[in-house]
């Protein structure tokens, strides 16, 4: 399976569109369901957190870092429509919300703590990197912390195997099976017989009794996400630039992560 | 969205984050339900040092409440008298939730829906920067 290349002469904002938000809509069920352990070091952080702190998840997907401390008042904003979907459906006491990373919908200096997970790396500038963390920033009070991950450059024994000396920026397949976009495909005939057949496919939803279906299974469909790996040392630089001072860093689990505080 | 969400969200335009006007942001058409939430005294006491308490009683007002006091009360969740206005404050706080409506900005004037108990900030291109 061949990678198709990022088209040379698209703009940051339409590779963004194309390669992150529009992907992470199509894959949102699939990639919520993958989505459920909270990493070591987010989860110490959030507990580490004074109690009844109020903070920000941006980037939060499926929530699943908005109740991992009870005692904390956190609202979760993403991109994609369809995490935050996700997100609400998991738990509908998640304070979540539609919002792009650059224009976040909150007031400057109010937030005691702000967590970015997994996020950052799909800006597709270096200045788009760093103005997002600034604008985190922007948020939370004189004093307050962040804790910022992006995917590793250095992770040669992981399942992608990238490594020191490849390229950083890069476009990620995620294999779906999507049904849904099957149908949405096939033409009004299908979706007719659907219909017809509607009592029959009630009974095909039962999961003990053996399916056997005329439809062939869907082919996996491969989207592709943008992806900019950090290599060692440029996420507190990064961190730096956008006016921060890094308190702690670190690697986990292939991604390089800091712990920053707002001057 | 909860009550308490509106306390701290604003308008996303850039040039509107640092104005005064667009916080809180001016809601309309809103759809309320109740969700019955467990009842945290202790957390209500720390929110209430933490929220706007002008931009809470302006909130409520646009949805139809007009019963919150001026000045931000100072309570005491030992004291029986207080818990009964923190159950009140509960009440309106966490589990009035807003199913539907609009969310205007007072220094743009941009609209943003909430649609589904979900916020949407996102913003068309030509207000993006």
């Amino acid at each position: 399976m061949s990678i198709p290349e990022i088209p040379e002469d698209i703009t940051p904002v339409n590779q963004e569109q194309n390669f992150v938000h529009d992907v992470y809509n199509d894959i949102a069920s699939h990639f919520s369901q993958t989505r459920y352990k909270p990493w070591p070091i987010v989860e110490k952080f959030l507990m580490g957190q004074k109690d009844y702190s109020i903070g920000i998840d941006v980037g939060c997907g499926n929530g699943k870092y908005l109740g991992v401390n009870p005692n904390l008042f956190m609202i979760g904003t993403d991109r994609s429509e369809g995490l935050i979907e996700c997100a609400h459906g998991l738990n509908s006491n998640y304070n979540v919300g539609i919002s792009d990373g650059l224009s976040l919908p909150h007031p400057n200096n109010k937030f005691d703590f702000a967590i970015s997970i997994a996020v950052i790396h799909h800006f597709s500038t270096p200045e788009r990197r760093i103005e997002a963390i600034q604008h985190i920033l922007s948020k939370v009070k004189s004093g307050g912390e962040a804790l910022i991950y992006c995917w590793a450059l250095e992770q040669e024994t992981s399942r992608r195997g990238y490594k020191e000396g490849d390229d950083q920026d890069i476009l990620v397949p995620w294999v779906l099976q999507d049904k849904k976009k099957k149908e949405k495909k096939e033409p009004k005939r299908r979706r007719k017989l659907a219909k017809d057949q509607a009592s029959e496919s009630v009974e095909e939803q039962k999961p003990e009794e053996p399916v056997e279906t005329p439809v062939p299974k869907p082919e996996p469909v491969t989207k592709y996400r943008y992806y900019h790996l950090y290599k060692e040392g440029e996420l507190p630089s990064n961190a730096e630039d956008a006016g921060a001072v890094v308190v702690d860093k670190g690697y986990e689990r292939d991604n390089w992560w800091v712990i920053i505080r707002k001057p | 969205m909860k009550f308490l969400t509106t306390n701290f969200i604003q308008c996303a335009v850039k040039g509107c984050q640092s104005s005064d006007s667009s916080f809180p942001l001016k809601y309309e058409e809103c759809e309320l339900v109740a969700e019955t939430q467990e009842f945290k005294p202790e957390f209500l006491v720390h929110m209430l040092e933490k929220i706007n308490w002008s931009a809470l009683v302006q909130v409520a007002r646009d949805l139809g409440n007009d019963n919150l006091p001026t000045e931000k009360p100072e309570l005491d969740p030992i004291m029986e008298d207080d818990v009964l206005i923190l159950k009140d404050l509960h009440n309106l706080l966490v589990e009035t939730n807003i199913l539907n409506g609009k969310m205007i900005c007072n220094n743009c004037g941009h609209i943003y829906f909430i649609k589904n108990s979900i916020p949407n900030f996102l913003l068309p291109p030509h207000l993006c920067n």
